[in-house]
């Protein structure tokens, strides 16, 4: 034990000789949670909308009204009738055009039928199916407006017309930083330990240490354990700097047990610092260690995990492949005790999953690197 | 020229004499292509749907018909009360629950404005730890709920003004009736992805994000190891000149980015059937201005650090990341507040993002493009000096 304790400590000298990378380390968590809560944020508000109003009337008028009146528009130009209506989206002057006809407001009159057109931009179709939704949301409110404008019963006229309410537990007012946090967390513990790990063992091998640490009397199983103490530690800190930080800046709280947290927190970087370790003992180059490292480990992690996109959408075989990466259930438990203020004990699958991968990696590493060794 | 070639040429084979790396350099960015281009799909779909139905009518029945009909829903069970939802959002069974308040039946059909004090009541309970999913999600359910009742409202009035015309009265002539009701309908026609589908925004951006990873990271790595092992020592002291070394350090990366953009573009377009509607060729050629940012950023970075691990943690973290959340890749950038929407011009990803979707999406030509092709010229310019400056100065 006091073997171990030594390689951690030099291990720990080294990693503070390097400050940019603790920093960083330390500090990315933080960052992007800054970025997050005040940057990024999937409402979609203030499309630029460019109108063409071939009408001129006040009725058409009114309904352009009722379009920059909902919020979600900004009127950002005025098109006269035969303008390149294509130009203004290729250049993304606007990115919805609203045409109103003319005769729009004699036809509504006399009781028939009129055609508005929106031309939209669905290059981004996350924006375009938000727009799309909101115009035809504003021109259902103006139908029933005008509906009600040509009914007799006063009563009628002002009801509305299903009582609905939508609600969001947990988060009421569906703050990104609110699901960030979990994701974030799982994100910075893989990076941190996978490829920190990695690169800290290739970079001995490269530079030949390794095999003089191998001729010390240490046993391979304490230069492993030695190695990754350590960066257990670091990931350990950064996850407190993103709980810290969530907390003062955001309100996000952790409404579970902290020892649950901790526990599974644990287990998840276990098997991590596992992965780390069985890269090492094949990659012979940083660079190696780094591509393995994003492409099996991080990538994952923010792609394959739920984190971003919902895995209920990916296709079949992709959903399958979301099984074979730990964050996957590691975000499923931090989102329950974190946000929801649940236990360990609902997660009992998603901790099975988490043991077994641990143990399965870790051995793996702890085989190859051990074996190597003599 | 001859000792440029030369350099060129050792770097190569620096390159193949570290075996592992040229599959990394392929594979890697392949792998990252197809396992995001089909995760990266924001568009909702199979919400699993708890059913509390308190109402148990017909119309109550049909409201519920219509989530999943819809095809963004999946029953996923059915509860009594709204106490009993907790475990179901906790446990992640369901991430939604449907509310239908009793005599809802009853009041969405009154014609009789005597019932107006009851109003139909609908709830719906979102899992906001999923805030992503939860938006969209309840951005369904509002659209089902109100178009279900509008159609219900419609018919109502329509009864009703119908009720309300003077039957009595000779007409002199047939009044034509297309519609009895005036109504706005809109018409929405979508250029460009006219079927909204997420995956065709996408899956072009990872084109920027495998170049990134190839033409900014690992060439500032590749500087960087030579800088630990010492051989730029060596080589500073032969004749060979600063920029020769630049030059055939940074080239076989440029002609990796430039086998990756032919990669992927093949990929997007034959697996993942995004169109390219545009020129390849002024793809290639922006590409090429692109590169040039990358590249110097890159050996910028292998000038600021000592060890690989740092220069991979700064071009990751300090340039990538926030590139790609700033550039409007995955974020629009309108929905950014207006200082941050300003300080994303000095990010040359968002010009590339613009060209990358233009010339996939919406078939654009440098008629329109001149101004980023122009930003991205002047970025790149910027960086690859002040990289050489940095660069010559390490050497001396």
């Amino acid at each position: 034990m006091r073997k171990v304790l030594a390689v951690a400590l030099k291990e720990m000298r080294q990693a503070s000789r390097d400050p940019l990378t603790l920093a960083l380390l330390l500090g990315i968590p933080a960052a992007m949670l800054l970025l997050y809560g005040y940057a990024l944020n999937f409402d979609v508000r203030h499309v630029a909308l460019a109108v063409q109003d071939r009408d001129g009337s006040a009725g058409s008028r009114e309904l352009i009204a009722s379009f920059t009146n909902s919020t979600y528009f900004d009127r950002a130009a005025d098109l006269p009738a035969g303008s390149d209506l294509d130009g203004v989206l290729e250049r993304r002057l606007a990115r919805a055009v609203l045409v109103i006809p003319e005769n729009y407001a004699r036809d509504l009159d006399e009781g028939r039928r009129a055609r508005v057109q929106l031309l939209l931009d669905g290059a981004d179709a996350n924006t375009a199916t938000t727009v799309l939704g909101t115009s035809s949301a504003v021109v259902a409110d103006a139908n029933t407006a005008i509906l009600r404008k040509a009914l007799p019963d006063q009563q009628l006229r002002t009801s509305r017309v299903i009582d609905y309410e939508p609600r969001a537990w947990y988060n009421p007012e569906l703050k990104s930083t609110q699901f960030l946090v979990p994701g974030l967390i799982g994100f910075i513990l893989m990076l941190t330990s996978v490829l920190s790990t990695a690169l800290s063992v290739v970079r001995e091998k490269e530079r030949g240490t390794m095999e003089q640490l191998r001729v010390t009397s240490l046993r391979p199983a304490e230069l492993i354990l030695g190695k990754t103490l350590p960066y257990l530690g670091i990931a350990l800190v950064a996850m407190g700097i993103i709980l810290l930080v969530a907390r003062a800046l955001f309100a996000v709280q952790v409404r579970g047990p902290l020892l649950d947290l901790f526990a599974t927190t644990l287990l998840y970087l276990f098997g991590a610092l596992g992965f780390g370790l069985l890269i090492s003992s094949f990659a012979d180059s940083q660079a190696i260690a780094f591509q393995v490292g994003s492409v099996f480990a991080t990538l994952p992690a923010i792609f394959l995990s739920g984190f971003i996109f919902p895995i209920r959408s990916m296709p079949r075989l992709l959903q399958w492949l979301t099984y074979a990466f730990p964050t996957r259930y590691f975000l499923v438990i931090l989102r329950g005790i974190i946000l929801k203020g649940a236990s360990l004990a609902p997660y009992r699958r998603d901790l099975l999953f988490l043991t077994i991968y641990a143990g399965v990696i870790f051995g793996l590493a702890w085989f190859r690197l051990t074996r190597k060794a003599d | 020229m001859n000792v440029l070639l030369r350099i060129i040429v050792k770097e190569f084979l620096q390159l193949r004499q570290d075996r592992k790396i040229i599959p990394v350099l392929v594979i890697g960015p392949l792998v990252q292509l197809l396992a995001l281009g089909f995760a990266a799909n924001t568009d909702v779909k199979n919400v699993p749907l708890l059913l509390i139905d308190q109402d148990r009518t017909r119309e109550s029945r049909e409201l519920a018909d219509r989530f999943v009909a819809s095809g963004y829903f999946r029953l996923a069970g059915a509860a009594e009360t709204v106490r009993q939802i907790d475990p179901w959002l906790v446990r992640g069974d369901a991430q939604i629950a449907l509310v239908i308040g009793a005599g809802f039946g009853k009041t969405v059909n009154a014609s009789r404005s005597g019932a107006r004090e009851l109003m139909p009541r609908v709830q719906v309970i979102a899992d906001g730890s999923d805030a992503n999913s939860a938006v969209v999600g309840m951005g369904y359910a509002s659209s089902i709920i109100s178009g279900f009742g509008a159609e219900r409202l419609q018919a109502r009035l329509v009864r009703q003004v119908e009720q309300a015309q003077p039957t009595g009265l000779t007409r002199l002539e047939p009044v034509p009736r297309p519609g009895p009701v005036p109504s706005i309908e809109l018409v929405p026609r979508v250029f460009y992805n006219p079927d909204l589908k997420s995956r065709w925004f996408y899956l072009p951006a990872i084109l920027a994000l495998v170049l990134m990873l190839t033409t900014m990271i690992l060439p500032s790595m590749a500087v960087v190891r030579e800088k630990e092992i010492g051989t730029l020592e060596q080589l500073s002291v032969t004749p060979v000149r600063p920029w020769q070394l630049i030059a055939g350090k940074l080239f076989p990366f440029a002609i990796i980015g430039f086998v990756d953009l032919i990669l992927v573009s093949l990929l997007v377009v034959w697996v993942f059937g995004v169109p390219l509607r545009g020129s390849f060729a002024l793809l290639a050629c922006l590409t090429m201005l692109f590169l040039a940012n990358t590249l110097g950023l890159g050996l910028l970075v292998s000038t600021l650090v000592r060890t690989q691990q740092q220069a991979m943690m700064t071009s990751v973290f300090v340039l990538m990341v926030p590139m790609i959340y700033l550039s409007g890749l995955i974020f629009p950038i309108e929905n950014m507040p207006g200082p941050i929407q300003h300080a994303t011009r000095a990010i040359p990803l968002r010009y590339y993002n613009d060209i990358i979707r233009g010339i996939f999406l919406r078939g654009s030509g440098i008629a329109v493009l001149w101004p980023d092709a122009v930003a991205l010229a002047a970025f790149g310019a910027l960086f690859v000096s002040l990289a050489s400056f940095r660069f010559r100065k390490t050497l001396d």
